[in-house]
């Protein structure tokens, strides 16, 4: 029963009341525009909006996402634009929190009126994304891993999926090093929706493969020090240990791994193998460890789209390769301006059929939007990160050592994400 | 917490070297913490860009590594340059504010963090460098049940030898009885003769070498990235208020048993096991307000 904390005698407001007050305002506030749906604007520039996590633990990856971005941006410019409208990229710092990238993107629809979302960094702020999107009609390239994203549950017509999802990353790693590397299993997982995913894509895959799941510790996230799970992993003895979490715990995880001794005893297993994290935590850290990638600079030699991604980039930042997920900041924007360009306007539900039939090579060969869950569907590489000692630049970290071709047999089932 | 199959028992061995690897640990958080102590407790001023300046090291440290290619130079020379640095804050920035009530260091170091961490986001970029274990103490060696890095153990050693001259310093030389004296009394050092702003300036000057030599210590731990101090200064308050604002001695208690909580809560509950510092802290907090160590009224 709800019990009222003013004085009845005085008919003051007390502090509990204005808080109570102050939130139905804001709920008000922030239900009312979900009413509404905007009218995008059909003339001026072709507005697209970034949120990415400019500051925080993803910060170096977020930065470089938003430089690809702009790549993508200056090239369609360059190329006349729409019949002379030209495209804008509006970069908002979503502090990797959902609450405010939810803001943010309110934002950019309602005052800055932007024609499309692309970005986010994390699974649950991308969520947040898509629902702000979803709810006010605009169309969002989502360049973060995600499972849930594809499911009916969280999907809208307008909800797009140019990255990876951790099912199709954990599936192309496992298929390569579950046969090579033997079946007891360990795992190092961050507590939050990357880490669980990836954990249940590499499990799914290790069916086939009869893996024995010998240990399984989670982690909160930003963890500075991983010394203290070390012993259990070590007692437990597994072929494999699979370490599923990103940026800096990443970089942290394998650093004093490789300290404690963990790789004369195991092979270390990412699914995600971060060219950032890599390149700061330098060739003995990273030493043999393998894992997946959307993209490594080295496709230049095979993939035409690369070396142009390549050139693009060294061009304006110094000789420097964009990295896998600054990658994603380019072909994100890429498909939607490709599918503009396509339809010849900006209208949201042309773009949108546009998108689904559209088949796009932005940085590493063909890529396309399966209709279902519009998830991209697109080349996974297996990666291993290369000691100091045979890097022939700076840039010469890794090898790939497989590559598997995009296909939708790789993706869960429509029928099993719910559509139709 | 997952089920443990027979490949996972909880043996004597495992539980020794989970108490091991807490208490190493541990000597990494009585490192950080040390600094912070040392400010607080002589004068009290809480240092909030203290984990900034524990990232400043670990950059001074890549800068003096690429000078010379040496560790043991770097080892030298960042605590020398960040106490260099750490004066000359002091004296133009912290010293106005003494005598003003706690608050406005606070504020005061507060904002220089924030400048601090931006001007090496500028000048070294975002993504952070690489900074290997030097040669002479990479690798691991086999104690028996386990391999243990031959970096920590080095640590233990360099933490302890880093508190014993600093208690010696404090309690057996001229200097630091007057350091001990101007922290309990400044007027009348004063009057004694002694110029009180000085021994400050010394004091802060260490409190900042010991943030930066911890810095540059865990480099190799953690890796240099400008968000590196972040979760230090966190780390640091709760060892520092778990041991008694400024205690020395409470710092090295509290640390060690902040890393043997950590480990075995990372045993038991690994999602729990950054929590578990908090809880500890918290329920130091209800028991004892004052820390374990600390003089009461410390912040009054």
């Amino acid at each position: 029963m709800a019990t009222y904390h003013y004085d009845k005698h005085r008919r003051r407001l007390t502090r509990r009341d204005l808080v109570k007050g102050g939130f139905a305002v804001t709920a008000i506030a922030a239900v009312g525009p979900y009413y509404l749906r905007y009218a995008h604007a059909q003339t001026g520039p072709i507005k697209i909006g970034l949120p990415v996590p400019l500051t925080g633990p993803y910060s170096s990856e977020a930065q470089n996402q938003a430089r690809c971005a702009q790549l993508a941006i200056d090239m369609f410019n360059q190329a006349g634009g729409l019949k002379g409208r030209m495209a804008e990229l509006l970069v908002r710092d979503d502090k990797l929190n959902p609450g405010e990238a939810a803001t943010r993107s309110q934002e950019l629809i309602e005052s800055d009126k932007v024609n499309f979302l692309c970005g986010s960094l994390s699974a649950s702020v991308q969520l947040a994304v898509n629902n702000v999107a979803k709810n006010r009609g605009v169309i969002y390239n989502s360049i973060s891993q995600s499972d849930t994203i594809n499911e009916a549950s969280d999907f809208s017509k307008y909800t797009f999926h140019e990255a990876l999802n951790p099912h199709m990353t954990s599936g192309a790693v496992g298929r390569y090093v579950f046969p090579k590397f033997g079946k007891r299993v360990a795992f190092l997982t961050a507590d939050y929706a990357y880490g669980h995913e990836m954990v249940n894509g590499f499990k799914r895959v290790g069916k086939q493969f009869g893996l024995e799941d010998v240990l399984e510790i989670k982690h909160p996230i930003g963890q500075a020090d991983y010394s203290t799970f070390f012993p259990r992993i070590q007692a437990a003895k597994p072929d494999i240990l699979i370490a599923s979490n990103f940026g800096r715990d990443q970089l942290n995880t394998f650093k004093q791994a490789t300290e404690f001794g963990l790789k004369q005893q195991m092979k270390i297993i990412c699914p995600v193998l971060l060219y950032t994290q890599r390149l700061a935590g330098g060739g003995t850290s990273f030493e043999g460890v393998i894992g997946g990638a959307n993209y490594y600079w080295e496709l230049e030699k095979t993939a035409p789209t690369a070396k142009r991604l390549n050139d693009a980039y060294r061009a304006k930042h110094g000789g420097e390769v964009p990295s896998d997920y600054a990658a994603y900041g380019f072909s994100g924007i890429y498909s939607m301006l490709e599918a503009v360009k396509k339809v010849g306007t900006t209208d949201t539900d042309a773009v949108i059929a546009a998108m689904e039939t559209l088949k796009y090579d932005a940085y590493k060969g063909t890529q396309y939007f399966r209709k279902c869950d519009h998830q991209s569907v697109q080349s996974v590489l297996v990666i291993e990160s290369k000691p100091d000692s045979q890097a022939k630049s700076k840039a010469d970290i890794c090898s790939i050592v497989a590559t598997e071709t995009g296909s939708e047999d790789r993706l869960r089932s429509c029928k099993e994400l719910g559509h139709g | 917490m997952p089920p443990r199959d027979e490949g996972d028992p909880v043996t004597f061995d495992l539980f020794l070297l989970q108490l091991f690897t807490g208490l190493a640990l541990g000597s990494i958080y009585v490192l950080v913490a040390l600094g912070l102590s040392l400010i607080f407790g002589m004068l009290t001023v809480v240092n909030f860009a203290h984990g900034q300046f524990f990232m400043v090291g670990a950059y001074l440290g890549v800068f003096f590594l690429g000078l010379t290619g040496n560790f043991w130079f770097s080892l030298l020379a960042v605590p020398i340059a960040a106490g260099v640095i750490g004066m000359v804050c002091e004296r133009f920035l912290v010293r106005p504010l003494y005598g003003r009530g706690i608050d406005y260091p606070l504020l005061l170091t507060y904002g220089l963090g924030l400048v601090l961490l931006e001007s090496v986001r500028m000048i070294a970029g975002t993504q952070g460098v690489p900074f290997n274990t030097p040669p002479l103490l990479s690798g691991a060696v086999d104690l028996g049940v386990f391999f243990f890095p031959k970096y920590r153990l080095f640590l233990i050693v360099i933490t302890a030898l880093l508190l014993i001259g600093l208690w010696l310093f404090l309690e057996k030389t001229t200097y630091g009885l007057i350091i001990r004296a101007g922290a309990r009394d400044p007027e009348i050092v004063n009057i004694l003769g002694v110029d009180v702003s000085r021994v400050w300036l010394v004091v802060f000057g260490i409190g900042i070498s010991l943030a930066a030599t911890a810095g540059l210590l865990a480099a190799p731990i953690r890796g240099v990235f400008p968000e590196m101090g972040v979760p230090v200064l966190v780390e640091a308050f709760v060892v520092t208020v778990v041991g008694g604002m400024g205690s020395l001695v409470g710092a090295v208690i509290a640390g060690l048993l902040v890393g043997v909580t950590v480990s075995f809560t990372a045993f038991f509950f690994p999602q729990m096991s950054t929590l578990s510092m908090f809880v500890l802290m918290a329920l130091v907090l209800i028991f004892r307000p004052r820390g374990l160590f600390g003089r009461a009224g410390a912040l009054g």
